[in-house]
């Protein structure tokens, strides 16, 4: 793999549980993220798969430094993210940008479009006022908008629409990395489509890399090249996306991928082996986090924590099976 | 047999403005259901699938009102039903499932006086045996230590277990046909495969009839036995699960399979160009032309008829009503 644009290693945030009114007394830890690893290159998308609450925001606010790590480290092009300064800071800002998931709330309603994305231009650049409704038009047109809807307010267009306009916010800046947070999960199936087919076609283009966190396999598997899943706050999986699908390695991998939808009614179903729910961040269960669920669970999974290991080329697992 | 659900032409209308503005939601929708079968009712958003549910057991919001068809329901219309017996039906006869669990749960009642509810009052029962009986119904959806947990409130639940409690609740009144209306959109996948597996299992234990509205093709691919494709109001296609998704005659339905990624496959997906349409502004014609791959110069101007192939393979299109051998043909030239 060549240089990666990101790289993220034995990341950690912790978040301390106060209890009491008045003394605030500290009483535990919720491990939301807890040592995870990985590197995405330029051009690449990376998907990051999991249920609800296994870290996957946390990674993506760490990623935007909205949040300051426990331990661990980012590296964008080598340097340490949580050490930048002044320009340094400024020019990370530019070149990740994030699209989050439900574009009626990421959009101001009292802005209008062009004034949307020509904010990170505004801060970022000294472009003059011509040149900046240059660069809007030209983002817009990239993400299939017409330049001339810069005039309108956000209400004015439908569910897959704002969609574009956010990442045309996201793209404004000459952006190297995108933290795509379930951009299509708020939207309807054939806009869906729209704007995964756009999201490809731009990255064929412009080369900007994404982190695509989403819960839903078949469509993390469809846009990314790699995949990483993460159960508890740790990655139990990452691999390349179609050797993921032919062979997941992980119980957990396997699990999500028997509770997948099938796509003709005629696809053999197999009956969930998994029981309960995933357990609480606050009290992970000891050694292995999965063994509670896990149908192979043996003896010693309850105490020894797995490493991830490369059991094929670039396709690493977290499990004592392997 | 008599189907145990007939809705013959349905039409339902939203009146704005004083009844000078008129939606037509719900446009002439025709389908059957028997006992045992289950229905996946399909469509984008605003298609008219929600209002659909809402007039079959009659919980329209003001603005709106049935203005023609039947609604036959064992026998008897349910049109024409006074409210005061609707409410008999409802819970009963007829339970609904909604999307937000958080949402159809009391915050203040706890689960038992939840789900005891619909045995008090549709089956007469009280104290011990009412207590039994909810017991019973927690275990049925899998909710494990019944007798602690029913004391519990729903903000003490997660949201798979909270699905499962709105699901003993519509099980309460031993109901012939539930209508899910989304049930799964807000759980987790796992958490969604279990939950769909269970709702299999209590069908085959109690032979009810499911109607499950969804846009997600996959849920109606592991569940329905039948499928209906909503769009713009009326029904385009509706036939068998195999039938539809092996040969699907509806351009709107062969675009909406096309446009669903597959596991570990990287083909690109069709994208319908355009939006869904908006009710209260249809184009002439056929409603899906504008987005049509396959628009002729008639489906501008005329409305398809609903042709039947077979017993229940319905569909409206232009395409199939040439009487042509080549169903697609004329489209490509």
């Amino acid at each position: 793999m060549a240089a990666p644009l990101l790289e993220v290693q034995g990341l950690q945030k912790y978040f301390p549980v106060h209890m009491g009114l008045f003394l605030r007394r500290q009483i535990a830890w919720v491990k939301a993220v807890d040592g995870v690893d990985f590197a995405i290159a330029p051009g690449e998308t990376l998907g990051l798969i999991g249920e609800s609450g296994c870290g996957k925001t946390t990674t993506s606010k760490l990623i935007l430094l909205q949040e300051q790590p426990t331990a661990g480290t980012i590296r964008f092009d080598g340097e340490d993210i949580f050490t930048l300064q002044g320009q340094g800071l400024l020019r990370y800002r530019r070149e990740v940008q994030v699209v989050f998931q439900d574009p009626y709330s990421s959009l101001s309603p009292r802005m209008r479009v062009g004034d949307i994305i020509a904010e990170p231009l505004e801060i970022h650049t000294t472009l003059s006022r011509h040149a900046l409704q240059e660069r809007v038009a030209h983002v817009l047109e990239l993400v299939g908008l017409q330049p001339d809807v810069a005039p309108l307010f956000p209400h004015e267009f439908s569910g897959g629409q704002r969609q574009r306009i956010a990442i045309a916010r996201a793209l404004a800046t000459n952006t190297r990395l995108i933290v795509l947070d379930e951009p299509v999960s708020a939207l309807d199936v054939s806009i869906r489509a729209q704007i995964m087919n756009q999201l490809e076609h731009l990255q064929q283009t412009l080369g900007v890399s994404y982190l695509f966190i989403g819960h839903d396999l078949a469509t993390v598997a469809h846009i990314s090249h790699r995949i990483a899943v993460m159960y508890l706050g740790q990655i139990a999986e990452l691999a390349d996306s179609l050797e993921l699908c032919a062979h997941p390695l992980h119980p957990y991998t396997q699990a999500l991928f028997t509770a997948a939808l099938p796509s003709h009614p005629d696809e053999k179903r197999q009956k969930l082996a998994l029981s309960g729910e995933v357990p609480s961040a606050l009290n992970p269960p000891s050694g292995c986090r999965f063994h509670p669920r896990c149908p192979h669970a043996m003896p010693h999974c309850a105490h020894e924590a797995p490493v991830p290991k490369e059991v094929a080329p670039q396709h690493t697992v977290a499990c004592h099976l392997y | 047999m008599p189907p145990l659900l007939q809705v013959s032409d349905l039409q339902t209308s939203f009146f704005t403005f004083g009844g000078t503005r008129v939606v037509k939601a719900v446009d002439g929708v025709s389908f059957s259901l028997h006992a045992g079968e289950t229905l996946g009712l399909v469509g984008e958003s605003g298609c008219g699938k929600t209002t659909t549910c809402l007039s079959l057991v009659g919980l329209l919001p003001p603005a709106a009102r049935i203005v023609g068809g039947r609604i036959d329901f064992v026998g008897e219309d349910l049109t024409q039903k006074p409210p005061g017996e609707m409410r008999h039906i409802r819970g009963r006869d007829i339970a609904m499932i909604l999307q937000d669990p958080m949402a159809s749960l009391n915050p203040l009642f706890s689960i038992y006086t939840q789900v005891a509810e619909p045995a008090y009052y549709h089956q007469g029962l009280r104290g011990r045996s009412l207590r039994q009986r909810v017991q019973e119904l927690l275990r049925a959806v899998r909710i494990p230590s019944p007798e602690l947990r029913m004391r519990d409130y729903p903000h003490q639940m997660s949201g798979g277990m909270r699905q499962r409690i709105v699901g003993a609740i519509a099980l309460a009144g031993g109901p012939k046909l539930i209508i899910a209306d989304e049930p799964t959109t807000n759980l987790d996948v796992t958490i969604q495969a279990q939950y769909l597996d269970l709702l299999k299992d209590i069908q085959q234990e109690t032979g009810v009839a499911i109607i499950f509205v969804t846009h997600n093709l996959g849920i109606v691919a592991r569940m329905c036995d039948k499928l209906a494709v909503m769009y713009a109001g009326k029904l385009v296609e509706q036939g068998a699960v195999r039938d539809l998704f092996n040969a699907p005659k509806h351009p709107y339905t062969k675009a909406l399979l096309g446009s669903i990624p597959k596991l570990g496959s990287k083909e690109p997906l069709y994208a319908i160009p355009g939006q869904p349409p908006n009710l209260a502004n249809l184009p002439a014609g056929c409603a899906f032309h504008p987005r049509c791959a396959y628009a002729m110069p008639r489906c501008t101007t005329h409305e398809p008829r609903e042709l039947r192939f077979g017993t229940d393979w319905t569909v409206r299109c232009w395409l199939v009503d040439q009487a042509d051998k080549e169903p697609y043909g004329s489209a490509t030239a």
